[in-house]
């Protein structure tokens, strides 16, 4: 292994450890290892790789380590970077969760798993909030119930899958010509 | 076959789950007990709590224990490519035209108008916990832990990881 990809296991290894709350939580964490620490882009660069990732589906967390290894170290730095973050943490749940789901049968063990639950739902509740408030505050409070409205009863009632809601949701987004939208943001 | 199957259902939500990690959860939720079957509720939940008490983004780890508990090793690692490779691949390959976009409004707008179809997921999914919880450890114990853990999350700042530990403790005292 190179000094160059050590380095960029070791911060993204600690970016990894150090981002609780997930993806967006731990873009500063990035930012302190990539532009502050290590100097491998300069703040404008890193607002744009942001930028761009943001265009793009999927999780943030894993798009950055990956372009920002590939620019460092090529492939191998992109494997290396992605790896360091990720992969600690999925075998910590697998060891954990494999442990727990092998004594399911001990009542004490069940309980614990019960009482989880309602945490999650807290969770849970907690996020639809968040989710509800940025596009309440983005799209107004008519326009967010109206979509949520006809996905929830496409979803739920009729039985869609929601990718194809979804789906059908960015391409018109895309699609869609600009100038009364923009005004629309604006107002 | 199997394989092929997981692939699909970290493929589908994170190709088109605009908004972040936590955007992904009640995709993959449709996916894995909704659709597969592969877990219910309360795994899934299970999955979740341990999931948000350790660092690192939420959808490599769900992906990874997902994969793991339907198909072994190699299924954790189809799952975890399923989420990660793709939008990795457009962002490399496509840079330079996403970078000419990355101030456009039509691709802002996608972020946005998916938001209201997420948080109806993301209640529907807080009402089965909220079943489940019923079911499970019973109305009483699921209103005090869940009262107290939101006014622990939200009214305090307490750290998930603790909270999570807590309803564990509490679990395995008081319920089971």
């Amino acid at each position: 292994m190179s000094a160059s990809q050590r380095r960029l296991f070791w911060a993204f290894l600690r970016i990894g450890l150090f981002g609780f709350g997930g993806g967006p939580s731990m873009i500063p964490l990035i930012r302190a290892e990539v532009v502050s620490r290590h100097g491998w882009l300069d703040d404008d660069e890193f607002a744009d790789i942001l930028a761009i990732a943001n265009t793009l589906p999927g999780p943030i967390a894993t798009k950055m380590p990956g372009y920002i290894g590939y620019r460092v170290g090529g492939i191998a730095g992109c494997l290396t970077a992605v790896i360091a973050v990720i992969g600690p943490t999925i075998v910590a749940m697998i060891a954990l969760l494999g442990l727990f789901s092998r004594y399911r049968d001990v009542t004490w063990i069940q309980g614990m798993g019960q009482g989880v639950v309602p945490v999650v739902m807290v969770m849970m509740a907690q996020l639809t909030w968040d989710f509800w408030q940025k596009s309440r505050l983005t799209l107004g409070w008519l326009v967010s119930l109206a979509l949520a409205t006809c996905a929830g009863g496409l979803i739920y009632w009729l039985g869609v899958h929601p990718g194809w809601i979804i789906g059908a949701v960015l391409i018109t987004a895309l699609l869609r010509p600009t100038p009364r939208a923009v005004k629309g943001v604006a107002r | 076959m199997i394989y092929w199957q997981l692939f699909l259902a970290f493929f589908i939500p994170n190709i088109i789950g605009y908004g972040g990690g936590p955007a992904i959860i009640p995709l993959i939720e449709a996916e894995v007990v909704g659709r597969y079957g592969w877990m219910g509720a309360q795994e899934f939940a299970e999955t979740l709590a341990l999931g948000n008490a350790l660092p690192s983004p939420i959808a490599t780890k769900m992906a990874g224990y997902v994969g793991y508990d339907v198909a072994g090793i190699g299924g954790a690692a189809v799952a975890v490519f399923a989420t990660v490779v793709p939008s990795l691949l457009l962002m490399l390959g496509a840079l330079g035209l996403l970078y000419r976009y990355r101030e456009s409004p039509r691709v802002k707008r996608m972020s946005q108008w998916v938001r209201p179809v997420i948080a109806v997921m993301m209640a529907w999914l807080s009402w089965s916990f909220f079943s489940e919880g019923l079911s499970g450890a019973g109305l009483i114990h699921t209103l005090l832990i869940g009262i107290v853990a939101a006014i622990a999350l939200l009214r305090f700042r307490v750290h998930p990881a603790f909270v999570v530990m807590a309803a564990l403790i509490y679990g395995g005292l008081f319920l089971g």
